[in-house]
């Protein structure tokens, strides 16, 4: 009793004196996670960049110098370029990926919840899902012209489909238990969906949103590279004409960082609706 | 005593009433075939019979959950019925308080829960999720959540079946006390003998597709496995299940879990 206490009171001469002997098995998993291990290939890269540049490797009508791009990020953000272009393209971005997932989210929740809805509706999204959007692109510019409305929907189509597919595959395996509990409770059709149905598919909306995200900023990417008087990507297409790599690489940054940033969004929500679930993870 | 219970059953009208039930999953032959039940207002009466007897069929039947299931009969039941389930299916993304008051409508349906939460041991968990509790503490979640609705029937399809020992013998203390304050009629589904002569008043055996045996459990006060008479009763129930009970092994191991759960 008085050594265990004379070991409380004493915590690291305790640490350094107990013994430790246990039996140990051969790791097989990757072991402990690296604190910030995400950043370190970046890093890498980088350096290799400011390496490559500063010692000749890389020329810089092949890749700008990185403190050229930093001096003409600068440069474009002083007259106001990069930030006008990154508003108009992030706007676009937003609208296309809002509509999507409430055109998605609905269609999922109609043809989850109603078979009469799903004959109708799931039948033309199988269809449409093996059609990639960007094909649709002459047809919209065609029926919808070349304006912001073409682009707008050309993001929402490319969004809806990863969000009722994933939707609706979280909704159809809910499981069968939970609603014959919902049954024996006596609950309303609303008060059913409201805390069954759409807490249950939520992973699978998420799921579907981060692909959604990615699928909103390809067709982002392509909508403004075929043609558009705004944006980063007319920023970039511009650049291209004259041979400005930096602008470029510019550019092709700032479509990194929306990306990056999206995707952390989305993951924050994650954590946040999801704080439940009890995954391998935690 | 007994003469008098079975009198108040037939003058009082019964909390459930079945008559000629028949439930089939097959052309082959029926899972119920006629089958008569009564169950008088704050009667526990727990149900036993072999597995595929059709226990759960029926309790199905009662809670109004076999849609879909070919049959006939007639099922009078009380408008307030609980269903507890052998797994707690407590909702996984509801906090426990949620999950407890889950379709409750009255203004006070937190309160309400608070306090049957309390009723079960768990007060203070209210904000935990599900997967927090170990597996006797859902299972009291979901009676909480079954008694907060003031039941005037409770089914139950092997409640404990998933419990380890101890647990289980907590969980019958507990059942007891809270039908005593409820008092709801109760059908509980079991597959251990001397659960259904601990909790119940009556013990009815399914078999064949109607009720073999209906005994009435003439024990006072606690209930003990010692009582000669709660051993005569368990192994006439064993004898209507069609067991042969000359090892009385699972009464010596319940006898030591209660040693333990003693010392
Ligand atoms: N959904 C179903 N479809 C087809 N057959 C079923 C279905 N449910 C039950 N049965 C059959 O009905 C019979 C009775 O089943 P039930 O589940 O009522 O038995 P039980 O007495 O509860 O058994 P246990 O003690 O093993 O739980 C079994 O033969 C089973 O195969
Ligand atoms: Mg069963």
């Amino acid at each position: 009793m008085t050594t265990l206490t004379g070991n409380l009171s004493a915590p690291t001469r305790a640490l350094a004196e107990a013994e430790d002997v246990r039996p140990t098995r051969r790791r097989l998993g990757p072991g402990e996670p690296i604190r910030f291990g995400g950043l370190i290939g970046i890093a890498a890269l980088l350096l290799a960049w400011v390496v490559g540049s500063a010692t000749g490797v890389l020329d810089p009508r092949t890749l700008t110098e990185p403190w050229t791009v930093v001096q003409t990020a600068g440069t474009l953000i002083e007259n106001g370029r990069l930030q006008e272009s990154l508003v108009t393209s992030g706007i676009r971005a937003a609208l296309g990926l809002g509509l999507g997932v409430l055109v998605g989210t609905v269609l999922a929740l109609v043809s989850g919840l109603s078979r009469i809805g799903e004959s109708f509706i799931d039948g033309p999204i199988q269809v449409k899902r093996s059609i990639p959007t960007l094909a649709l692109i002459p047809l919209l510019i065609l029926w919808l012209g070349i304006g912001e409305p073409m682009k707008v929907i050309t993001i929402a189509l490319a969004v809806f489909v990863p969000i009722y597919i994933h939707t609706h595959n979280g909704l159809r395996t809910i499981e069968g238990r939970y609603a014959e509990l919902a049954e024996t409770l006596g609950v309303t059709r609303g008060e059913f969906v409201r805390h069954v149905v759409l807490p249950g598919a939520m992973p699978g909306f998420l799921l579907g949103l981060r692909f959604a995200v990615t699928s909103s900023l390809l067709a982002l990417v392509v909508v403004e590279v075929i043609n558009a008087t705004s944006g980063i990507g007319h920023m970039i297409t511009l650049a291209s004409n004259y041979g400005q790599t930096d602008i470029i690489v510019v550019g092709l940054v700032v479509y990194a960082l929306l990306g990056v940033t999206a995707d952390a969004v989305v993951r924050l929500i994650e954590r946040k609706a999801l704080s439940w679930r009890r995954t391998l993870a935690s | 005593m007994a003469s008098y219970a079975g009198e108040l059953s037939t003058e009082v009208a019964p909390a459930v009433r079945v008559r000629s039930l028949h439930r089939s999953f097959n052309e082959a032959g029926g899972v119920l075939n006629g089958l008569d039940l009564d169950i008088a207002p704050g009667e526990f009466v727990a149900l036993l019979g072999r597995s595929g007897s059709g226990k759960s069929t029926l309790l199905r039947s009662l809670a109004g959950l076999d849609r879909g299931v070919a049959g006939t009969g007639v099922i009078e039941v009380p408008e307030k019925v609980s269903v507890v389930f052998q797994d707690s299916r407590l909702l996984p993304w509801k906090r426990v308080l949620d999950n407890v008051t889950l379709g409750l409508r009255a203004g006070d349906a937190a309160d309400r829960g608070r306090q049957a939460l309390a009723e079960v041991g768990l007060a203070g968990r209210e904000k935990a999720w599900p997967h927090e509790l170990s597996g006797g503490e859902q299972q009291r979640a979901s009676l909480a959540r079954s008694l907060v609705r003031d039941p005037e029937l409770l089914l139950a399809d092997e409640p404990f079946g998933a419990l380890d020992a101890l647990t289980r013998i907590r969980m019958h203390t507990l059942l007891r006390k809270l039908c005593e304050v409820h008092q709801p009629a109760v059908l509980l589904v079991t597959h251990d003998v001397d659960e259904a002569i601990v909790l119940a008043d009556r013990v009815i055996v399914l078999d064949g597709g109607v009720v073999r045996h209906d005994a009435r459990v003439e024990l006072d006060g606690r209930r003990s496995q010692a009582d000669p008479a709660f051993a005569r009763l368990r192994a006439r129930l064993l004898t209507e299940l069609g067991v042969e009970d000359d090892h009385d092994a699972p009464g010596r191991h319940l006898d030591r879990a209660v040693e333990r759960a003693a010392s």
